[in-house]
């Protein structure tokens, strides 16, 4: 079957690093998307020189976490502080459907790249912006990272026990969130300008949509007056609910129980001890109130398996259950191979590579794997042969002055 | 301003809350999204928190967010007149959504198939645990048991206590925005192909991307990473560094990084340090420009650590937040929903608007528009729908009569 490319023919001028601008721009490019990473070689972004690295080594080219992010792009390296950087970036764009950047606000305006100087060089340009806090305001300018956004919009006040401090949620948790408001309006904003013939330019602060993951919690506080706090694991209508530890180091097992019905079928699994008569635990209200006690004879029990016993024993009975998934649990994980979850690639320094798919199969247009990410400036004479149509000569002109820095 | 860019499309909604969020993106872009609920209103109403905390279907604050800008009906979609009742709304419509177990539509008749028997362009979008087929799709799960199999739990919480979930549900928003996007990609295909497909998507592989590189650290170099609770891992191997920082009124955010992004912040920081006294030898003498973050002994991050929170401790998070705007440097408030309701850029920003509730009296501050656009912008107008709210509206647009109404209301159809 022939692969057919959602997005053929349509060109993405991609200044965007770090999380949210780059996965958002994935996604087209996983669809078929032409994007061409514009990079500073002199500055490289944070991503990468971030780890992990292949076989631990750091260096420019070997950052997995640059590469995840950046499957199916074209990467050129263009100093555009040289007025022949910039004069190549504009000659692209020329030719580009969507501009995307997630500086904070203000850079793309030093370069003399913003919404109106765009729209002169691409009347019917898509600007997609993407930052911490927005466009607009007084801390639209503030530099920060996802890492910082995780305590500003609420996760880290929500994450973890109440008698401890907050707990960072792992990463940049905001930089999850926000691509898939900015991709919806940003495929929008694309049908609309195949009918119309008319650019605009799109504002995704990173704050507010991770605010919107949390909104019921908002609306609590505005109705309610009730300032949520983190509380483990525990949740208003089930219990036992929480993770388990199983046999072996570091092994853990959810287990989920709402209903009566599930309250027994959890007892019969168990082998039925005692304690699961007790009249204490015969209703939820019971159960809730003496939660604490039910976690610790749930355990006595869990510690005596492997957590994948533990989890086969309660599914085969009805009751929500999971392990507690390490990466090497997910590197195994059979559904996830069965959804094709991981594309394997070649990358010059990095050997064949496991990226990251798409989370959705679409039966008609499923994502693929065509490219791996792309090295430093990759790409740089590929580019200006095949979109800007430069000769050799031109080329290597532009090399000598230092254009691909 | 415009109108929003999917004027002129219908949906209908078939989720529970695990799909919510999809239909409300797919709303605030201009789809007439269509919540199709059971006779007697959908199970999810049961989700707390809830308005004045009175557990009421027509009073979660869960249903109100993420089904505002909705219509709803009632429909039993199980029985004859039902199924006959929605294929005729299918022929009008554009999008189907939907997070039943997989199987079900295809069990009541109405799988991908027929449904695209019926309307050739339809685009399905479904959404469920784990995706249509494979070993664990049957599962029974919850949002703690998705955030454990998508592997960000094991990376949250303190190291001697059990890993933690988000304390509010994460793992559906995740899919259910995750379906949004992807729906769009399969609509912007039918506007070229004419065609319709199925978007088949995984609330694992959704949630997935909140777990960022950890997973390659396993992959490249054999390290399953540990919860470090307040503190960060998986920059450096090994070596703790603080990322929240008790503060005189609460917490702060501040990672301290290395290279060109931390550099200036941390200079600046000492800096300030200085000016109220609270800098010493030890802490001036750090070259931040060369300094390498990562070969750094736990020892010396204690000593610079050490430093810091003396100085965090003599100040509030808003004045810290104040200056740090000032200095534009990267100290971040560790935010409480107060601390968001007050917070002055979102004020600025309009961030907030008012949603009627006639029925309830009153106008609730809701979330406005989740990303902007200059030219076709979200428009966020209709509170939630009520429990079949717009049956006589949408079911006399299909040509039944008011009569008609009665009798499919009388014999439990809506």
């Amino acid at each position: 079957m022939k692969w057919k490319k959602v997005f053929e023919g349509l060109m993405v001028v991609d200044f965007s690093w770090a999380g949210v601008g780059p996965i958002t721009t994935k996604c087209l490019a996983d669809y078929g998307a032409t994007v061409i990473r514009i990079e500073s070689a002199s500055r490289p972004e944070v991503l990468r020189s971030s780890p992990p690295y292949g076989e631990g080594i750091p260096g420019m080219d070997r950052s997995a976490y640059f590469a995840i992010y950046n499957t199916n792009k074209y990467g050129m390296s263009v100093d555009m502080k040289h007025p022949k950087g910039l004069d190549l970036a504009k000659k692209l764009i020329a030719k580009a459907d969507v501009v995307a950047q997630s500086f904070t606000a203000g850079v793309l305006e030093k370069w003399g790249l913003g919404y109106e100087e765009l729209r002169k060089i691409k009347p019917d340009i898509i600007l997609f912006s993407t930052n911490m806090q927005g466009q607009t305001g007084p801390y639209c300018r503030l530099p920060g990272t996802g890492v910082n956004l995780v305590g500003l919009s609420g996760y880290a006040h929500l994450c973890g026990w109440p008698d401890r401090l907050p707990s960072n949620p792992y990463g940049p948790y905001t930089d999850s969130v926000a691509p898939r408001f900015g991709i919806a309006m940003l495929v929008a904003a694309l049908a609309h300008r195949r009918k119309t013939g008319e650019g605009q330019w799109i504002d995704l602060s990173q704050f507010e949509a991770g605010i919107f993951f949390l909104a019921p919690v908002m609306l609590d506080y505005f109705v309610n007056g009730r300032i949520a706090n983190r509380n483990g694991n525990d949740s208003p209508c089930a219990a036992p609910h929480n993770a388990y530890r199983c046999k072996g180091k570091d092994r853990w097992a959810v287990v989920a129980v709402f209903t009566d019905r599930e309250w027994e079928s959890f007892c019969r699994v168990i082998g039925g001890p005692p304690w699961t008569g007790e009249e204490r635990f015969s209703t939820f209200l019971g159960r809730k109130e003496h939660e604490h006690e039910l976690d610790r004879l749930v355990e006595e029990w869990t510690v005596q398996h492997g957590a994948e016993e533990v989890v086969s024993l309660m599914q085969a009975s009805g009751v929500a259950a999971g392990v507690v998934k390490t990466s090497e649990d997910i590197q195994t994980d059979p559904q996830l191979k069965h959804r094709n979850h991981f594309w394997v690639m070649e990358h010059k320094e990095l050997g064949p590579f496991p990226y990251m798919g798409q989370a959705a199969v679409l039966s008609e247009t499923p994502a693929v794997p065509r490219m791996p990410s792309p090295c430093m400036g990759e790409h740089n004479w590929y580019v200006c042969r095949e979109f800007l149509g430069l000769t050799e000569a031109e080329f290597d002109a532009l090399l000598v002055e230092g254009v691909f820095g | 301003m415009g109108h929003a860019p999917l004027e002129g499309f219908r949906a209908l909604d078939l989720t529970d809350e695990r799909g919510f969020l999809c239909g409300r993106i797919l709303a605030d872009l201009g789809v007439d999204v269509i919540k199709v609920e059971p006779p007697g209103g959908d199970s999810s109403r049961r989700i707390g928190p809830f308005f004045r905390d009175l557990p009421e279907p027509e009073k979660s604050l869960f249903w109100f967010v993420y089904n505002a800008n909705k219509r709803g009906i009632t429909l039993r979609m199980e029985s004859a007149d039902g199924r006959e009742i929605f294929e005729n709304l299918l022929r009008g419509s554009h999008f189907v959504l939907e997070s039943f177990p997989p199987g079900y539509l295809d069990s009541i008749g109405l799988g991908y198939e027929e449904l695209s028997r019926v309307n050739p362009t339809v685009i399905l979008t479904s959404i469920t645990p784990f995706g249509q087929t494979g070993p664990h799709s049957r599962h029974k799960t919850s949002d703690i048991v998705e955030m454990a199999a998508c592997g960000l739990m094991v990376l949250c919480g303190d190291p001697d206590r059990p890993p933690v979930r988000i304390s509010f549900p994460q793992a559906c928003l995740h899919g259910a925005a995750e379906a949004a996007a992807q729906t769009m990609i399969a609509h912007y295909y039918r506007e070229i192909s004419g065609l319709g497909q199925w978007v088949d998507v995984s609330i694992q592989q959704a949630a997935m991307l909140s777990t960022f590189n950890s997973f390659w650290f396993w992959e490249l170099e054999g390290v399953n990473l540990k919860r470090a609770g307040a503190w960060r891992t998986g920059l450096t191997s090994g070596v703790l560094q603080r990322q929240i920082w008790p503060c005189k009124d609460g917490y702060v955010n501040m990672p301290i990084y290395g290279g060109l992004l931390g550099t200036r912040t941390n200079r600046l920081l000492v800096e300030w340090m200085e000016r109220e006294g609270m800098a010493d030898d030890f802490v001036r003498a750090i070259d931040w420009e060369n300094l390498d973050m990562g070969r750094l002994s736990q020892e010396i991050w204690n000593q610079i650590e050490e430093r810091m929170e003396r100085f965090f401790m003599t100040h509030t998070k808003e004045e810290l937040y104040l200056q740090a705007l000032k200095m534009n440097i990267m100290i971040y408030p560790v935010s409480t929903p107060k601390d968001i309701a007050e917070n002055e850029q979102l004020e600025h920003r309009q961030f907030w608007m008012e949603m009627e509730h006639p029925e309830l009296g009153v106008t609730l501050p809701f979330p406005g528009p989740v990303v902007r656009a200059s030219l076709t912008p979200m428009a966020v107008k209709r509170r939630a729908p009520l429990i079949g709210e717009h049956n006589e509206e949408v079911y006399t647009e299909l040509g039944f009569s008011r009569q008609d109404l009665v009798l499919l209301k009388e014999t439990g159809v809506i």
